[in-house]
């Protein structure tokens, strides 16, 4: 598979399979199924926005843009070097084609409700705007701030897909989903390694409320 | 200033399609207009400051111009890393807009000062300061930052002087020394200088450091080299801004005695 070499070539470690990205399937599902967007329409403001705000740990996401062309494949061999536009947390001003530069956690789902806002505002229906959050990511505050305001405000152009690999020290009581579904959003649990149940998730989206898809996946590195 | 700010902002919403205007529930009542006449541009996130910069760098991303505004403490303070990461990071621009300067707030005490706001945004590359020391001087650093794509905080304060003044302009001549006024230290150093040969000159911005001069400042001191501002230090107690002028020796007479000292 394209994305094994891909990845190869990133770690220099043939002994992890794919599955050691919790991840892979997630952004694969997106950029070859779901996102609106090409390497000659990153400027396009009618382009879906896909914004990774899980930065750490973004292998999978090197290669994804590799494997679609937004990135020189020979871009993976030399990640976090001095001269690399690649680091251990991606940088926008950097890659072409990354919406956000992110990292520290709990960033991502603000600049999204900013973006869907912004391209309401401008008459920009049609692109949708999707974040990537881990599961422990969600412990951030932040985060909360923006769950709430987006459900109570109707904004039905963000989904966010929470990579869930139970990495929280701590889990929800009622359920990760019960973040969302209190604040009026709609959710869909899917195995994060099944290709057609999380783009079934994704589409599950509908409109007037806000969206979040479970991708659920055992047992990673990352 | 912060009526000035909500009518020349509620106008330049109007006449700019590019404008936008987040706020966290402070002031929402004062932009009643705005919110109402531009809902799609015009936000208010709730009592959320990490959301309010977030949601201001999104916007500046979709190529908006966005102004954030809150209290100093909560829109500068509580929300820093997101003004580090949601703006300058992004290599997008916001107008910060705050208004409880230092300790205008000071019967409300020490969680709502923010004296140490100008300093953190030091911290930050590029960013641009603006303290008017007039309402009407609120005018047009607000119409001059919204022309502009870069992040620029705007600090207005209750503390105002007599009249309004142009950035750079010397306002007393005198052979002696020369003191840089920011915002509304002007009046104070106006008068801790009577009957002495300085030069004044007023500033809206944190001036260049440059040797022998003194530069009054009405934010935390040390932001400039040979600068008189607000202390480092929480004093526990409430009063009126006078008296915490006093007690951070802002006063004319204590301005006297350092510029003398």
């Amino acid at each position: 598979m394209l994305l094994d070499s891909l990845l190869t070539r990133l770690t220099g470690d043939e002994k992890h399979a794919p599955s050691a990205y919790s991840t892979l399937d997630v952004l694969w599902v997106l950029y070859d199924r779901v996102l609106d967007v090409s390497p000659d329409r990153i400027d396009d403001p009618e382009r879906d926005r896909f914004l990774l705000s899980k930065g750490h740990g973004p292998a999978a996401y090197y290669a994804v843009l590799a494997a679609k062309g937004f990135i020189p494949e020979d871009w993976l061999d030399d990640m976090a070097g001095p001269d690399s536009p690649l680091g251990h947390h991606p940088d926008r001003l950097r890659i072409p084609g990354v919406e956000i530069s992110s990292g520290s956690l709990g960033h991502g789902l603000g600049l999204a409700t900013g973006t869907a806002l912004g391209l309401r505002a401008q008459g920009y229906t049609k692109p949708r705007v999707y974040v990537l959050v881990g599961d422990a990511e969600l412990d951030e505050g932040s985060n909360h701030e923006a769950i709430a305001f987006l459900g109570a405000s109707y904004i039905d152009s963000v989904t966010v897909i929470v990579v869930d690999n139970r990495s929280a020290s701590y889990a929800w009581p009622g359920g990760l989903q019960s973040a969302f579904t209190v604040h009026g959003w709609t959710t869909s649990t899917v195995d994060g390694r099944d290709h057609e149940a999380i783009h079934q998730g994704i589409a599950a989206a509908r409109p007037g409320r806000p969206h979040a898809v479970i991708a659920r996946v055992e047992g990673e590195v990352q | 200033m912060r009526e000035t700010f909500v009518d020349e902002t509620t106008r330049l919403l109007d006449e700019d399609p590019r404008l936008a205007l987040v706020l966290a529930e402070i002031s929402a009542g004062s932009f009643d207009k705005a919110l109402a006449g531009h809902p799609e541009r015009a936000i208010n996130v709730g009592i959320r400051e990490q959301l309010m910069i977030g949601v201001a760098g999104g916007l500046a991303m979709t190529g908006l111009r966005p102004i954030a505004h809150s209290y100093a403490t909560f829109l500068v303070d509580r929300a820093y890393e997101q003004i580090k990461l949601d703006l300058g990071h992004q290599g997008v621009g916001a107008i910060l807009v705050s208004v409880g300067a230092s300790y205008d707030g000071s019967t409300a005490g020490y969680t709502h000062m923010s004296p140490m706001d100008v300093r953190l945004l030091q911290t930050l590359p590029d960013w641009h300061l603006r303290v008017p020391g007039h309402a009407d001087e609120v005018r047009r650093l607000l119409r001059e930052a919204v022309r502009e794509d870069g992040n620029v905080y705007i600090r207005l304060s209750t503390k105002v002087n007599a009249e309004a003044h142009e950035d750079g302009e010397i306002v007393k001549r005198g052979t002696g020394p020369r003191i840089v006024a920011v915002g509304p230290m002007l009046d104070p150093v106006l008068e801790a200088v009577q009957g002495l040969d300085f030069e004044v000159v007023y500033a809206n911005t944190a001036p260049e450091d440059e040797t022998g001069v003194i530069t009054v400042v009405p934010y935390l001191e040390g932001a400039h080299r040979n600068s008189i501002g607000v202390k480092r230090v929480d004093l526990h107690r409430y009063g009126s801004p006078k008296d915490h002028a006093r007690w951070h020796g802002l006063d004319p007479a204590s301005i006297r005695e350092r510029i003398l000292s």
